[in-house]
């Protein structure tokens, strides 16, 4: 594993001594909706990776089958040190179904979701989003990720196809740009404000 | 990153961890920080991975980040941490409890930290 040694934290990459708390935010959507850029726009490291084998009877992707197979589930996440003791991960994991029980797990504690949207393949996040709904209680916002190609839907349109609540956040944004994509962020944190489980002032 | 390694090993994971599959605490989590405890050397049984892994926690590190410079899985290196914690060689930086989530005041900072950004 001569990676381990290449890939070692250089100064910098450890957090300010200062830092005693994290939290985190789950950033979600179908294949290349642009989860990963908009990780890497934001955080003050660069996005690291990691990989969870699962196997794959256990996550109903062949409840029929007796022998067991194992995938492999990348997770790609970044950093923010936001104030001088709070560090916000966000933490990227694609939108499949054999990857939600990995997800579930990711949820707890977590502060929300972003739910990345790409307008050109609209169907895609269907199933993310009636996941998320129906295994999760976490608060979520919707990102809807501009192309060049992308159809110029008004974002009243795209929340009536997928069928949002009221309340629930949509907005544009270039994950690739910076303040685009913290304005997302800031847009979810508000929305779980909204939320009674957060309502409670830690000691 | 190189996980080849670890792929070509399906039974790795519990012969690193003298077979326990589940860490003993249940209170790690991705974003869980952790930090050397620097008066306390690491046991001379420990293995290199151990070594390394402490050494990488010179610093304040969340799990996957240790993760991810191991090029191991999360839930490896949870176990490997638990038992480091254990050790005495490993602090859990982060004092909030596992399934507590963050109260408004947190939330608050969050809000005003991002919009300084
Ligand atoms: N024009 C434009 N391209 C983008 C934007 N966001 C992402 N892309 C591009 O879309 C492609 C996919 O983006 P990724 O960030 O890798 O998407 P992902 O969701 O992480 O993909 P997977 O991890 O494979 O599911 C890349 O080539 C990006 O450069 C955007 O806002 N605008
Ligand atoms: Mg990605």
């Amino acid at each position: 594993m001569d990676s381990a040694s290449s890939d070692r934290p250089v100064p910098g990459q450890h957090l300010a001594p200062t830092v005693a708390r994290s939290v985190k935010i789950l950033v979600v959507g179908a294949f290349g909706v642009g989860k990963t850029t908009l990780i890497g726009a934001v955080s003050e490291i660069d996005p690291l990776r990691t990989e969870e084998r699962i196997t794959t009877a256990s996550v109903g992707i062949d409840p029929g089958q007796p022998n067991k197979d194992t995938t492999t589930v990348a997770m790609d996440f970044g950093r923010i040190t936001v104030t001088e003791d709070i560090a916000l991960y966000l933490f990227g994991t694609p939108g499949q179904r054999r990857f939600w029980d990995l997800w579930s797990g990711l949820a707890d504690g977590a502060v929300g979701a972003l739910v990345m949207i790409d307008t050109r393949h609209l169907e895609d996040s269907f199933e993310v989003l009636d996941q998320l709904e129906l295994r999760t209680k976490i608060p979520f916002a919707v990102v809807v990720n501009q192309f060049p190609d992308s159809p110029d839907y008004p974002l009243e349109r795209v929340r009536a196809a997928l069928d949002l609540l009221p309340e629930t956040p949509i907005v544009e944004c270039d994950a690739r740009d910076r303040q685009s994509a913290v304005l997302t962020l800031i847009t979810l944190v508000e929305h779980a404000m909204t939320f009674p489980v957060f309502q409670k002032v830690n000691a | 990153m190189d996980t080849e390694e670890y792929r070509d090993h399906p039974v790795r994971s519990y012969v690193l961890t003298s077979g326990r599959a589940h860490p003993s605490r249940n209170t790690l989590r991705p974003e869980t920080l952790v930090r050397a405890v620097e008066s306390r050397p690491v046991l001379s049984t420990a293995g290199r991975l151990e070594r390394e892994l402490v050494q990488l926690c010179q610093g304040t590190l969340a799990l996957a980040e240790v993760a991810a410079y191991l090029a191991l899985p999360v839930s490896l290196v949870a176990v490997m941490v638990s038992d480091l914690v254990d050790a005495g060689n490993l602090t859990i930086r982060s004092n909030h409890q596992a399934h507590v989530l963050p109260g408004k005041d947190i939330l608050e900072k969050i809000l005003d930290g991002l919009r300084k950004l």
